[in-house]
């Protein structure tokens, strides 16, 4: 395991290296500097203000900019909606896909609008390249862009004196896209490529295999997909198997490239918070809070799944490593990613909201497949999803502040502001909403014959492990997957012919994934709002600090016991129970 | 919100063209000209005609070929999926079950010393993609028995090239090694064909 141990120890430390010039660039971006890519940028920039006739210094209050921001997300909603049900008709289809079922599309379209790429169907056998680029594609660069956004604006919130705007949203959406996703991800994109990652046109290919039989290569443009699916973290796979398909992750360099792409935004976020409230600290206590909170995570399954499952060890099988062989549980393993490779992107994937896969989730051992439980049930705050982890964070932050400030007998205050009734109200408004949608759809799930059909291991611990995962991904965003769980029928792949949605799962998915989004994202803005109209007072004896190792320790204090409050019980019924065991059912 | 709609509408259109259009493109534009071989898939040509890809597994089957690991998909590379299997489930204690007996029945006959505690993981367990081009070196290791005997080759030759044909880790450090087994047998087809 030692060889396992220096690349996570590599990776880590590359991360970290990042999270410095990454901020400070991001922190740039924000707030209007320039960058050195404004020679090249900047007259797009201006083009795209005056093509959407945009003013941007009209600074919008948070009620603007919420409105701005929920009109942008229906229009989009609305268009990817359009582009799924008329696939037919459009270019770049040269495997002639027709559109799937409605329900499935409107499963599809909340889960791209939303950052979360929770996928029923499977790329290569439903969607045409148009779909792909022009549909899924954009979204995976305009919701990270609108995370973001909701993050900049409640730090502007946070960091302003007695003021009204927070921002203007349209200036943000575009500053994002041109001087942060996009440029990124043309870059990765051709890396990627480098590294075998296919992009082409021109539809699938047929081979004839060395022992005469004949395997069809399903083609696409998939590194432009792959770049911002892992930057922006959606997560969505442009094949089924995402990024576990070597076509989309062939080699152990694109695996790390891959990784990093995931997590470089969520982490340098937090410095460029510190930088934008003026006080480093601030940021590096939240970013070692969400490390700590990580590296449990990779070290909780890099253990179980070096360990091999009891399924394997019932069946004669050894699963300790020795010279070539990386012993542990490779089912639902790819050979040149191993155990470390694959367990480290399972929790890179699922502490940040990306969902995106290089293993099988339903395959990984009890014990090991509770850290992507546990790293969901945590609000995805571990990191978390490009703006979205951040922004989730800070209601932690806030809450903790309230919670510690209850403790001491302190007024509670954060940065200089106090934190009145309206403030806590819309944290715990903003905490709350996601685990509720999640625990009352799955346990309607669960609790109903509607839900059963999506079933793939049957009423059993597995079973409710699938349930729980699917709605706990949809409603925190992410977009992994036990992967039996389903919610589209397909009868004679590749094509839609003759198949069918559940329409419970993909209706009621729908919903969570649109509520457990957009919600929050009101109460962060109106919360944001609330800050910026506060005064700032100066730090005195009676302060909280927020900026040292006690408060990192309550911070995560907070985050587990919220978590862990709501959904254990939860829990117990499924990861836990399984890793108890050594029974088979 | 006329003013929010109009602006709205408008950037649908633009960055669905942008971000939707004009960004793969140009990526396939470039992917096109500096990495044309891997843009287009890795293909692997044997005299004029495409027999694979070498970074996507394909079915082997008989005595003087490496063979790949177990796939759910049937190897396909255009109908993906997972196979699922439970850590305490029943068929997947089964799966490994007959995967282990056929592997040990396949190999035993040529490699006398191979016991069931010496089987690498990854000769049993089914891939996450279902066409996982490698396999383990110490899997490799024990097949190449077979293929000396079966292509009348020394053993020593065969593990050659296999070392020649494995994928090490990116810089020595990123990811595990790997025995390519398209790339591999198709040496073997070059150096000593069946006949």
């Amino acid at each position: 395991m030692a060889q396992g141990w220096l690349q996570i120890a590599v990776f880590a430390a590359v991360v970290l290296a990042l999270v410095k010039p990454v901020g400070i660039y991001m922190a740039k971006v924000f707030t209007d500097q320039r960058v050195f890519l404004s020679p090249v940028v900047g007259p797009i920039e201006r083009l795209a203000y005056r093509a959407l006739r945009v003013r941007p210094d009209d600074g919008q209050d948070w009620k603007a900019y919420a409105r701005s921001l929920v009109v942008f997300s229906l229009l989009f909603w609305i268009a990817l909606y359009l582009i799924l049900r008329t696939q037919g008709i459009h270019p770049f289809n040269p495997e002639e896909f027709h559109s799937g079922p409605w329900d499935l599309s409107f499963n599809t379209t909340s889960s791209f609008l939303t950052n979360t790429n929770w996928q029923y169907y499977g790329g290569e056998t439903t969607l045409s390249y148009f779909s792909q680029m022009a549909g899924l594609a954009v979204q995976n660069f305009v919701s990270a862009a609108v995370g973001i956004a909701v993050l900049v604006a409640l730090i502007r919130g946070i960091a302003a004196r007695s003021a009204q705007a927070i921002g203007n949203f349209w200036q943000d959406i575009i500053r994002i896209l041109l001087y942060i996703l996009v440029p990124v991800s043309f870059v990765a994109a051709l890396v990627l490529a480098s590294q075998g990652v296919i992009q082409n046109l021109g539809g699938s290919t047929v081979v004839h295999t060395l022992t005469g039989a004949t395997q069809t290569l399903g083609q696409g443009p998939v590194a432009s997909q792959e770049a911002i699916k892992l930057l922006g973290t959606n997560g969505g796979g442009f094949f089924n198997v995402n990024s576990s398909y070597p076509f989309e992750n062939p080699t152990g360099l694109s695996n790390f490239v891959e990784m990093l792409l995931i997590l470089v935004i969520p982490a340098g976020l937090t410095y460029t918070y510190g930088r934008m409230v003026g006080s480093q600290r601030q940021g590096w206590a939240i970013f070692s809070a969400m490390a700590v909170l990580f590296i449990a995570g990779v070290a909780v399954v890099y253990a179980a799944e070096q360990h091999g499952t009891p399924a394997q060890h019932l069946a004669g099988l050894e699963t300790h490593a020795f010279d070539g062989s990386t012993g542990g549980n490779l089912e639902g393993k790819e050979q040149r990613f191993g155990i470390a490779d694959s367990s480290l992107f399972t929790a890179v994937t699922t502490a940040t909201s990306t969902g995106a896969v290089n293993s099988a989730f339903e395959s990984l051992t009890g014990l090991g497949g509770a850290v992507p439980f546990s790293n969901l049930a945590l609000s995805e705050v571990i990191f978390g999803g490009v703006g979205s982890g951040l922004y989730t964070m800070l209601l932690y932050v806030i809450l903790a502040v309230f919670i510690g400030g209850l403790m001491v007998g302190r007024t509670p205050e954060y940065l200089g502001k106090k934190i009145g009734a309206r403030e806590i109200k819309l944290v715990s408004l903003g905490v709350l909403v996601t685990p509720l949608m999640v625990l009352v759809s799955s346990g309607l799930a669960a609790a109903t014959d509607l839900g059963k059909r999506s079933l793939y291991a049957g009423v059993n611990p597995q079973g409710f492990s699938e349930n729980l995962y699917a709605y706990l991904s949809q409603g925190n965003n992410n977009g992994s997957a036990f992967a039996g769980y389903t919610g589209f029928i397909q009868p004679n792949p590749p094509g839609n012919v003759g198949a069918y949605g559940i329409t419970f799962a993909d209706l009621l998915g729908g919903v969570v994934l649109i509520g457990s989004r957009f919600l929050p994202i009101l109460f962060v803005l109106a919360l944001a709002g609330a800050l910026a109209g506060k005064k700032v007072s100066p730090a005195g004896l009676g302060t909280m600090r927020t900026d040292n190792p006690t408060f990192v320790f309550l911070l995560i204090g907070i985050v587990i016991l919220v978590g862990a409050l709501t959904f254990f019980p939860a829990l117990l019924l499924g990861p836990i129970v399984q890793s108890l065991t050594t029974r088979l059912f | 919100m006329r003013k929010d709609l109009i602006t709205g509408l408008l950037a649908v259109v633009v960055l669905t063209l942008f971000l939707g259009v004009v960004y793969p493109l140009a990526v396939t534009g470039v992917a096109q000209v500096v990495f044309p071989g891997k843009a287009d898939g890795s293909l692997v040509e044997v005299d004029g005609k495409v027999v694979g890809s070498r970074l996507i597994g394909q079915e082997f089957k008989g005595r003087g070929y490496f063979h790949p690991r177990p796939s759910a998909t049937g190897y396909s590379g255009n109908v993906t999926f997972f196979a699922n299997v439970g850590p305490n489930s029943v068929e997947g204690r089964e799966v490994v079950r007959e995967n282990l007996a056929s592997y040990l029945a396949l190999e035993k006959p040529f490699d006398r010393t191979l016991t069931k505690d010496r089987v690498p993981v990854d000769a049993v367990t089914q891939s996450a993609s279902g066409v996982d081009p490698h396999i383990s070196e110490a899997n490799a290791r024990i097949q190449a028995h077979r293929i000396a005997a079966a292509r009348k080759l020394p053993l020593g030759e065969v593990e050659d090239l296999i070392a020649a044909n494995t994928d090490g880790r990116a810089f020595g450090l990123l990811g595990e090694p790997g025995v390519n087994v398209l790339e591999l047998n198709l040496a073997l087809d070059k150096e000593a064909p069946l006949r």
